[in-house]
């Protein structure tokens, strides 16, 4: 192991997990509502789709990071009218919103499939930057990756450390009580379903401005479900959800690195690996959270009925 | 009895809508709210159409033109058909239980994998065995190793209550890989001209085809995967209605813990159904390669597996109205690849449909608990 190749293995898990990252502390504030969006994988690919094409046609890719976001803050009112307004299930919504999502960025990327876009470009960050080892690790990346690097420390004091988080933390829990002590419960999950959608649409966008420039159909390739599995793997904690995302990236960025040091395993097994990572995690989370009674939020997934117990 | 309201503002009025909860669930929701949500999902699919540049009125005949228009042309809707009952039938059985099985995509994959397997190398190794005979096998094998690749999830949730829905989706990711790996290095057709095929299966193992029926003319495709489909229905539908387990795949579906208390063995329950499920898409898989495509390659499933689900929950996981369901859905798959074919479309719209079509049976379930009415306060 030599230290270039540490280096570049972080660097490589760090811009694999971004992406992940974002849809992962989306999701979290979403489920922490007490509504379960199994339409992260949708909502990304809707992300990555408006974020690529806004972007080439302003030459901005901040302008595209932020039509990813809206797109997929838009794309989550669907599922919250349903889940919320309807009280529809919300497994199915969910599905239906991936269905949904991935065929509409199909319709709408169909011309734009290998057409070169803009995108994020590194921006060295003066002093840090030159931290040797970490400087070029941690400082030397694109705004984005920036971005998540605040993201998830302000979203975990955010949920624990604020009132507005205690709201969100307690309409997840026991609506009835939090609609009893005067927070809006269905605003409010209206509201934090809209958070995650624009954090998946934002998870999108960095896969098509910054990780793997460009648009091609179906371009997240599960990352949208594997961030829904790192929410049970975090325990609703964004620090956690941070490490999974980053071992995530690392399983992930492995394979490449084990290809350039022509270990022969065949590149189909090597691309199992996340998926597989991703069960093996789960498993291990499931364990870990029965041992320390860590549930999830108690009314995941429950409509809330006014006056019904 | 309950009511919610949600206030708005018009012109100064104040209107509310008003939820309250139905004390006698009317039988007609049944049949409206599917139907009516089918035509406002095409409705609604036609705008989005519309709005990416492409004439829906266009778009939709050629669609209804490719499933419908001709008798060869519904042969084919019934070819897509057979692989949506059987992962649809599979799903559903896991619904029942409320146990969210999405992995039918990768169960059925396996079963192609090991029907294909047996197809191609098998036969010359024991040449004793009549060609029904190597049928029956394959099908025995899909079934396995759809029930294999199932239980995996199955006992994860059964022994360690490990969320199922994540752990069959990835599994769906890992079984394509593992048909990609095969139909790309060991089980490759050295004459296949570097394209990720198989070789073909002998003649004698395609599922045969189905008699003409009247309305089938002689190049039709539908095979036997027809009846297994059939067949597997009025089965399922007896031992969800009469049978013992059946009762209490229902039970366990609506209270785990009620059951649990009435003696029923939920974990060794979890296993039995996801076993079944995930054998049905499994044969579907086998049913897909052995009748239609004859040999293994990549990309066999537009997504059926997914596309089950809908059609499980359309159905409201009904077996014989899964039949109907399915065939309908086949239309759309037949119109999506239609699309694709005259007017450059990516196939991908029908997913559109089927995601906006299961929004609006969503939306209507509502109707069936509750009454929704508009007054003025």
């Amino acid at each position: 192991m030599d230290w270039v190749f540490i280096s570049a293995t972080l660097i490589a898990a760090i811009r694999a997990g971004t992406p992940i990252l974002y849809a992962t502390v989306g999701e979290i504030f979403t489920e922490r509502a007490g509504v379960l969006n199994l339409g992260v994988e949708g909502m990304m690919l809707m992300g990555a789709v408006s974020g690529f094409v806004v972007g080439l046609k302003t030459g901005s890719p901040w302008l595209g990071a932020l039509a990813a976001m809206l797109v997929g803050g838009l794309m989550s009112l669907i599922h919250a009218f349903v889940s919320v307004t309807l009280r529809g299930d919300q497994v199915v919504s969910g599905l239906a919103l991936t269905l949904f999502g991935s065929g509409l960025s199909a319709l709408i990327g169909k011309p734009y499939v290998g057409v070169p876009g803009v995108r994020f470009t590194a921006v060295k960050i003066p002093l840090l930057g030159d931290i040797p080892f970490l400087g070029e690790i941690l400082f030397n990346r694109d705004p984005l990756v920036y971005f998540s690097f605040l993201l998830f420390p302000a979203a975990w004091y955010f949920i624990y450390r604020t009132r507005p988080g205690l709201h969100l933390r307690a309409v997840g829990e026991d609506p009835a009580t939090a609609d009893a002590a005067g927070i809006n419960v269905f605003w409010l999950r209206y509201l934090y379903t809209f958070v995650g959608g624009m954090l998946a649409g934002l998870g999108g966008a960095t896969i098509s401005l910054s990780y793997t420039p460009g648009w091609i159909e179906g371009m997240t390739a599960g990352r949208g479900w594997i961030a829904v599995g790192l929410v049970i793997f975090a325990f609703w904690d964004p620090l956690r959800a941070a490490v999974g995302s980053y071992l995530f990236g690392g399983v992930n960025s492995l394979q490449f690195g084990l290809q350039t040091k022509g270990v022969t395993i065949p590149v189909y097994f090597l691309q199992m690996m996340p998926y597989l990572f991703t069960i093996i995690v789960l498993v291990f989370a499931t364990r870990e959270r029965v041992r320390r009674r860590v549930g999830a939020p108690a009314a995941l997934g429950i409509p809330y009925i006014r006056g019904e117990r | 009895m309950t009511a919610q309201d949600v206030t708005t503002r018009g012109q100064g009025r104040r209107w509310r809508l008003r939820v309250e909860e139905r004390l006698v669930r009317p039988r007609w929701v049944n049949i409206v709210v599917p139907v009516a949500s089918i035509v406002l999902g095409l409705l609604t699919g036609a705008l989005l159409i519309w709005a990416n540049g492409v004439d829906p009125i266009a778009a939709y005949k050629a669609m209804a033109e490719g499933a419908f228009g001709s008798r060869y042309a519904i042969g084919e809707t019934l070819v897509k058909t057979i692989p949506l009952i059987l992962a649809g039938l599979g799903v559903s059985i896991a619904f029942r239980m409320q146990l969210w099985n999405i992995g039918a995509e990768g169960q059925l994959h396996m079963g192609a994998i090991a029907a294909g397997g047996v197809a191609l190398f098998l036969p010359q190794r024991f040449p004793g065995v009549p060609a029904w005979g190597w049928i029956v096998i394959m099908v025995l094998a899909g079934f396995a190793a759809g029930a294999l690749w199932a239980l995996i999830p199955g006992a994860l949730k059964a022994y360690m209550n490990v969320n199922e829905i994540i752990t069959t989706l990835m599994m769906n990711y890992v079984a394509i890989l593992w048909l990609d790996y095969l139909v790309n290095v060991p089980w490759k057709d050295p004459a296949s001209l570097g394209f990720p095929l198989t070789a073909v299966f002998p003649k004698e193992l395609w599922l045969p085809r189905t008699p003409a029926l009247f309305f089938l003319n002689e190049r039709h495709r539908v095979h036997l995967g027809l009846v297994f489909g059939i067949v597997a229905a009025i089965l399922m539908y007896i031992f969800v209605t009469r049978s013992k387990w059946g009762f209490e795949v229902e039970v366990i579906g609506r209270n785990r813990k009620a059951a649990s208390y009435a003696g029923m063995n939920i974990v060794r329950n979890i296993l039995i159904v996801m076993a079944i499920s995930g054998g049905l898409a499994g044969i579907a898989g086998m049913a897909e390669v052995s009748g239609i495509i004859h040999r293994l390659q990549h990309q066999i499933s537009p997504g059926y597996g997914y596309t089950a689900i809908i059609i499980a929950w359309l159905a409201k996981l009904h077996p014989i109205a899964i039949l109907l369901v399915a065939f309908l859905f086949g239309a759309l798959l037949v119109a999506g690849d239609q699309l694709q074919i005259s007017m450059g479309l990516p196939m991908a719209i029908s997913f559109i449909l089927q995601g906006l079509i299961l929004f609006f049976v969503l939306g209507g379930e509502i109707l069936s608990y509750y009454t929704v009415r508009l007054e003025r306060k």
